[in-house]
């Protein structure tokens, strides 16, 4: 039944990693799309016509798109490994962080690597956003003992930043600056059920390097 | 002070301090009277007949409360449910939705249903306030593309609503309480902006108006001409002719 769960993803993509890893987590079969962002299948658009991205969950031939709203669906629908509490304040929460992860830290770390003009002022910023981040880790994991939906949802910080300080050449995650969220970027990437899924670093590496010369060409 | 009074003082916050303990659920909200976002709290706390303390906020001058509550953000509005915050309104609406679950369900009940709901959510959330905000605080050019883009969105979310009385179906709704906050902007975005938002999207301003005719959102929402002299107002701060 595996036709009845489709991802319409791009490697490289972290918000498209996300599905991934919420899906590998909860044991569910799925079928995935590989998209390539600068020809985007017909597909894809009928799926997602609002905003053309990816990710897309497809089940049951009832397309979603944005990637917490997606983790959230799968989070309701198997029940299996729950990723959000069920405590209304802590869901609340959680919420809040990966909401803070995706409208602040992302837009940050896009400027900080990306953008040579406004590189310093985003590198400050993304500094200060970390912080409170490495205030807010208790446990091994944001989600508590086991991988949760803001653990799922920083996995731009876990692992695409680290890659982007080799190919940009600014650290910003360091032991010294942050202790507790350099060595839960560490659990997370190494947990059993996300290195599965999780793009190889040299890989990302290459591939981000790529899009980055591209870029200032 | 003397002793004495030292006493009274510490008998008297003892016993507020105990009577606050004992009250059920203390509910504030911290808002601003013309914010959309302050609204989509305020409807949502009246569809669930939740009795709650106002505070209004000035935020030139943010209280200790509030920088204590989201001391992240800095930002109305925070719900303090017996006195733990919760930030980012559509959060706020969420965790309402779940706590007071015995009536006026908020979000549908099929978990399909759910995510589209947050999907439109997060959509007027991302597009509906710069592209509000940009039709007042641009001229020429720039503003024709602020209402481009404005107009643009609302087409999309009239789409989306299409016959139904309402995003949520036959209910009021999750999307519904996003939305509807704008409703009471447009006459001043339709001032400085020199266009008609009824002549586009009819049938958006139809919804609206049914809307309007729920206690629940025409209390909660602000008086469109304070708005649009509110808007005015920062139009001089901010030095825009």
């Amino acid at each position: 039944m595996a036709e009845e769960v489709k991802l319409f993803g791009a490697w490289g993509s972290a918000f498209s990693l996300r599905v991934d890893i919420a899906l590998k987590l909860k044991g569910i079969n799925y079928e995935y799309h590989e998209e390539d962002l600068f020809n985007k299948s017909s597909l894809l658009i009928k799926y997602n016509p609002i905003h053309k991205k990816v990710p897309v969950l497809v089940h049951h031939d009832k397309p979603l798109a944005e990637s917490q709203v997606i983790l959230e669906y799968i989070d309701e629908t198997w029940e299996n490994y729950p990723i959000l509490p069920k405590d209304p304040y802590e869901r609340a929460k959680a919420r809040f962080w990966a909401r803070f992860i995706d409208d602040k830290c992302f837009p940050a770390i896009w400027k900080a690597y990306w953008s040579k003009d406004e590189r310093e002022k985003a590198v400050e910023e993304l500094i200060e956003l970390l912080k409170f981040l490495e205030n807010e880790l208790d446990d091994n994991f944001f989600g508590g003992e086991t991988v949760g939906l803001v653990d799922i949802v920083g996995n731009i910080i876990a692992h695409w930043l680290p890659a982007l300080h080799e190919v940009a050449g600014v650290e910003i995650l360091t032991e010294e600056k942050f202790p507790k969220l350099c060595r839960w970027s560490h659990e997370f990437v190494n947990h059993s059920v996300v290195k599965e899924v999780l793009p190889s670093r040299e890989k990302l590496i290459a591939f981000l390097r790529d899009r980055l010369e591209s870029r200032s060409s | 002070m003397n002793q004495e009074q030292q006493d009274n003082l510490q008998n008297a916050q003892e016993q507020g301090v105990r009577q606050k303990i004992a009250r059920m659920d203390e509910v504030i909200l911290l808002d601003f009277w013309v914010s959309m976002f302050g609204m989509r709290v305020r409807i949502a706390l009246a569809e669930k007949g939740i009795k709650y303390e106002y505070k209004e906020e000035d935020l030139r001058n943010k209280s200790v409360l509030l920088l204590q509550m989201n001391p992240i953000h800095k930002k109305i509005p925070v719900l303090i449910h017996n006195g733990k915050p919760i930030s980012e309104s559509l959060i706020i609406v969420q965790y309402v939705d779940e706590v007071w679950n015995e009536k006026a369900p908020l979000l549908p009940s099929d978990p399909y249903q759910r995510a589209q709901a947050r999907f439109w959510a997060d959509f007027i959330d991302k597009k509906m306030y710069d592209a509000g905000r940009n039709v007042w605080t641009t001229k020429g050019e720039e503003q024709e593309a602020a209402k481009k883009e404005f107009l643009g969105n609302l087409k999309l979310l009239e789409t989306e609503l299409g016959n139904k009385p309402y995003f949520g179906g036959d209910s009021f709704g999750f999307v519904d309480i996003a939305l509807i906050g704008f409703s009471c902007w447009f006459h001043a975005y339709e001032t400085f902006g020199n266009f008609s938002i009824e002549a586009e999207c009819p049938k958006l301003i139809a919804w609206a108006k049914r809307c309007m005719e729920k206690e629940s959102v025409s209390k909660s929402l602000a008086d469109e001409k304070k708005v649009y002299e509110f808007v005015s107002r920062m139009r001089n701060k901010l030095g825009i002719e």
